[in-house]
């Protein structure tokens, strides 16, 4: 991939990005939201598009809503309204979608951003509330299109950023961030792969010093952060090659082929869309009170930054580390449990940087995925605190409890390696290397002190690794040494 | 403001209507004529009118966050023009 930006042209970048809500029940009608249910089992009159049926609003869609915009330093509405957004598709029952158009509840924010070289600040123009529409399913059916409505309704937010993102680089590391900050507000997932978070991307070039925006494109179906970032390299270049040859840029949707890594043409601006906005007629205002406003600032949680410079104060670590630690919520809250459990925030961050870190980056996984709860890991940590295993049984019961249930303890005793600090075991081990190897005790003797680690060594290949290394250093040297 | 034949055919493939095309011409007149009685509105000054989103003075309430029981599956589908065990079932649409 070509990063280096092009001498010439400088891309102008604009995101879309849906969030879907952790929400118990729909935008609008009281009926629960879960990823992979049966279809069109999780509906109400309402969602279908009934006639006669009226939406009602859920209270944590607004509050989730405001949340977001006060953790981006938005302004908050204190009178918004619902617009219907009006197109035909199947999956579409009433005909409209109810979103916000001229009043978005939150508006006029910004996300702060750290690329390697540099941090930048991107603005936020909007955040508004809108309802999902259903899956529409072309494929398991040759003459028919399927139908489902789950989805139908379920509450969304729309973060528009202002056109100030100009590299791929930026625009992922904008939607990282983005991610970061719904995942420790707990209003969404953040997963892309599943759809809780998807991002269209309006992309356009000049040439460098020009003031005036070239024409955009709106790039779609981009389902992972990887492929926004390929998909708006793409772009860019498609752009450049295109006017550098004579051509000039048509606005119009394309959609990102993740098979051929490139974007094609899906609609243009003759066929565009016409919504026809309009004052949604069965919802009134929504009026935000100081009462609400205050009590939500309230609730808001310990942000990424915040808890990042809290890391470093109170457990005495690096920023480096701090920044590792504090970048996944769950990451965070995992590495907490295990330092409140141990009450060594060291001894917890060494295994959690080391050891989790490897295994999540190996197989591709979030912490809420990994094998090993806290609770087990902070057991395991202690065994090695109380000496009652050294590091290296300490890494083999860790592999092991990778794809077992059991405790740490179990698996020590069942791997026979909880550490032998018995010296009445440990005394004839010792005196027999002695015996064995009267060079290397001749030569420690003459003032090769580093010899002890090859009689440790032996110690414990003798002991099949469960011998406590300190008792046999202190063994060795007590009878070498005298 | 003037309607002509092509915004006529333009506002009925949005609304998907079928439109006969000797019907085009007239609906055309009509829909100038009610655009032209409208027009008698611009001789109120509205420009420091705030715009009326909504008839009644209401706030909205809203609803606690909680999930009641849904749709009966077999109830949601039956009044569909077609469908099979699972799904709503519609023409074929490719975009």
């Amino acid at each position: 991939m070509r990063t280096i930006a092009h001498e010439k042209y400088e891309a102008v970048i604009g995101l879309e990005v849906h969030a879907q809500l952790l929400t118990k029940s729909k935008a609008f009608a009281p009926v629960t939201i879960e990823y992979g249910g049966a279809p069109n089992t999780q509906v109400t009159p309402l969602c279908l598009g009934h006639p006669g049926t009226l939406p009602v609003i859920n209270e944590n869609l607004v509050r989730y809503i405001i949340k977001m915009g006060l953790a981006t330093g938005c302004s908050v509405a204190r009178k918004s309204i619902f617009a219907r957004k009006n197109y035909f598709y199947p999956d579409l029952p009433k005909g409209y979608q109810i979103s916000q158009y001229d009043t978005p509840i939150c508006y006029d924010g910004a996300i702060n951003i750290e690329l390697e070289e540099y941090d930048k600040t991107i603005g936020l123009t909007r955040i508004h509330m809108e309802e999902d529409a259903g899956k529409s399913i072309h494929d398991q059916d040759p003459y028919n299109t399927l139908v489902d409505l789950n989805r139908a309704g379920t509450p969304l937010i729309e973060i528009v950023s202002e056109p100030d993102i100009r590299t791929p680089q930026e625009a992922y590391a904008y939607l990282s961030k983005i991610k970061q900050i719904v995942q420790y507000l707990e209003i969404c997932d953040g997963n892309m792969e599943e759809g809780s978070l998807r991002c269209d991307a309006n992309v356009s070039v000049r040439p460098r010093g020009r003031e005036k925006f070239g024409t955009r494109t709106e790039l779609k179906n981009m389902n992972s952060f990887r492929n926004v970032e390929r998909a708006i390299h793409y772009e860019i270049y498609r752009q450049i090659d295109l006017i550098e040859d004579g051509g000039e840029v048509v606005q119009q949707t394309r959609l990102w082929d993740t098979s051929k890594m490139e974007t094609r043409s899906m609609r243009s601006k003759e066929e565009a869309h016409d919504y026809r906005y309009f004052p949604e007629p069965d919802l009134p205002p929504i009026i935000v009170t100081d009462e609400m406003l205050e009590e939500i600032k309230e609730e808001l949680p310990e942000l990424a930054d915040v808890r990042q410079k809290r890391f470093v104060e109170e457990y005495e670590m690096s920023e480096v580390d701090a920044v590792t630690l504090t970048d996944s919520k769950y990451l965070a809250d995992y590495y907490e449990e295990v330092t409140e459990y141990l009450g060594n925030p060291k001894a917890a961050s060494n295994i959690v940087l080391s050891e989790v870190l490897r295994v999540l980056n190996e197989q591709s996984i979030d912490i809420r995925e990994f094998t090993i709860g806290a609770d087990r890991l902070s057991e395991l940590v202690k065994l090695k605190e109380d000496d009652k295993i050294n590091s290296s049984a300490l890494q083999k019961i860790f592999n092991k409890m990778l794809d077992g249930d059991k405790s740490a303890e179990e698996y020590a005793k069942e791997m026979n390696l909880i550490q032998v600090s018995d010296s009445g075991f440990l005394e004839p081990i010792v005196d027999e290397i002695i015996s064995n190897n009267p060079d290397e005790v001749q030569r420690y003797k003459d003032g090769k002190k580093q010899l002890i680690g090859f009689f440790i060594g032996q110690a414990m290949k003798a002991s099949k690794g469960k011998a406590n290394p300190k008792l046999v250093k202190d063994l060795i040297t007590e009878k070498l040494d005298n | 403001m003037s309607v002509t034949e092509k915004d006529v055919r333009y506002v009925a493939n949005l609304a998907r209507l079928k439109l006969p095309e000797n019907e085009v011409k007239s609906l055309a007149n009509d829909m100038n004529k009610i655009l032209e009685y409208m027009e008698l509105l611009n001789e109120v000054d509205t420009s420091n009118v705030a715009p009326l989103e909504h008839v009644i003075e209401l706030d909205s309430r809203l609803r606690t966050d909680k999930a009641e029981k849904p749709l009966d599956h077999d109830d949601a589908l039956k009044n569909a023009p077609d469908a099979d065990s699972d799904y709503f079932r519609v023409p074929k649409v490719i975009e």
